[in-house]
């Protein structure tokens, strides 16, 4: 396997965004309501992703070491804003289901995690492939989650019933409560094969006490605090 | 008078922003293992949002909205947010180092917490005045400090009780997370009149 595609293969599989680093939780549990959001959600966040870490990877030498949180936040809020603008240009009615959480992608900490762990260290192509794998991983890891909460909370997929007419949809999973149920039991599924154990160390039971694979986890106190 | 209790009810207990808006779910997850550490986060959050509702305010409507540049709003207020931050850390550090060794370690960590920017981005969007998009941004706050207390109460109970291995850790507080977001749901059936 050549190094690019080990870029896209550790994205998708070994550090996917959503169930082993469990970053991004905000769209994660936001969006997945229906799989048409999700795929929104998913695609704009690649983009983002693919766009920023080819500039920070570009600028990556020009960039004083001390000021490049700031600066990679506002490469990502420039490119957050392009893609909200051609959202609203082209694909209005995601736009407008995805509300206030299109400008949040700046927020996402996958994107500032990657521009801190990858690009700002690697070549231009890489860090492409980098932003491609991991925005494939977010994207495939919202699906699964958006196709389970719609399928049993509305009976739906992509707006399209699927389930036969005498099926009753558990309403609650597509509302605020069945977000949070359904990535608990999915979690709960990996840790009982071995998939994943991030989750642990996430909530502070395991190494890094809070936050882990945070961009900010390096310069933040917290970590050192709760423990 | 009505409409300000308004707000803060519906800001705080019926769309609660972390139960129902999912903002500020990392640090809701992450730093809630202790009900200390919990309520100085909280206090933290409450500080920076409604300060931040109210900077943000007003750069909207005295500079990007009269020069048209209302599109650039994302930048504008990500950059306003994490340079306040700063600010309000070295004011708190040079004029009350008591609070600001209660507070001081979690400043950093609002800079990308989603729920500072998402209220920023709200407000604008729901037309709120000057009065109206702090009293929003206070309220939000007080709703976050709220819900993060409450799991740090079930988490520090749950730390004595045996549970199932795979559902340490992430699973377990998700699983709470999901009944605290089912009991709020009891909130939104209640009117002020």
């Amino acid at each position: 396997m050549n190094a690019n595609m080990e870029r896209i293969y550790n994205g998708v599989v070994k550090e996917n965004p959503t169930f082993i680093m469990m970053l991004g939780m905000c769209p994660t549990l936001a969006v997945t309501t229906s799989v048409t959001n999700a795929i929104g959600m998913g695609l704009s966040t690649m983009v983002v992703l693919v766009m920023s870490n080819l500039i920070i990877s570009l600028v990556r030498k020009l960039i004083p070491d001390e000021v490049r949180l700031p600066a990679f936040i506002v490469i990502v809020a420039s490119m957050v804003t392009v893609v909200q603008l051609i959202m609203q240009a082209y694909f209005l009615e995601i736009n407008n289901a995805l509300g206030v959480y299109i400008p949040l992608i700046v927020v996402n900490c996958i994107i500032l995690g990657r521009a801190e762990a990858y690009a700002s260290k690697n070549p231009p192509l890489l860090s492409v492939m980098d932003g491609i794998g991991m925005g494939l991983g977010f994207t495939w890891g919202l699906l699964l989650l958006s196709a389970f909460r719609e399928l049993f909370g509305a009976g739906t997929l992509m707006g399209y019933q699927v389930m036969p007419a005498f099926y009753q949809p558990i309403d609650m999973l597509v509302r605020a409560p069945g977000a949070f149920l359904v990535l608990a039991f999915i979690i709960m599924v990996m840790n009982a094969w071995g998939i994943s154990n991030k989750g642990k160390e996430f909530v502070g039971e395991g190494e890094g006490a809070g936050c882990a694979g945070c961009a900010m986890a390096d310069t933040c106190l917290v970590k050192k605090e709760v423990k | 008078m009505t409409n300000l209790i308004l707000i803060i009810v519906t800001a705080a207990l019926v769309n609660n922003v972390v139960l129902s808006q999912f903002l500020g779910i990392c640090s809701f997850v992450g730093v809630s293992n202790q009900i200390k550490t919990s309520a100085s986060l909280g206090g933290a959050v409450i500080f920076v949002l409604t300060i931040a509702s109210a900077v943000a305010y007003l750069l909207y409507t005295f500079i990007l909205a009269p020069l048209g540049l209302d599109y650039l709003q994302t930048i504008v207020f990500i950059l306003v947010i994490a340079a306040l931050v700063q600010l309000v850390e070295m004011f708190l550090k040079k004029t009350s180092p008591g609070l600001y060794k209660a507070l001081g370690i979690f400043l950093p960590l609002i800079t990308t917490n989603c729920a500072v920017l998402g209220v920023a981005l709200n407000n604008v969007t729901d037309g709120y005045n000057f009065i109206e998009s702090v009293i929003n941004g206070f309220g939000t706050a007080v709703g976050y400090t709220i819900a993060i207390v409450l799991l740090a109460g079930i988490r520090e109970r749950i730390d004595n009780a045996d549970v199932p291995e795979p559902i340490k850790g992430a699973p377990m507080v998700l699983f709470c997370a999901a009944l605290m977001g089912m009991a709020f749901f009891g909130f939104s059936s209640i009117s002020i009149g």
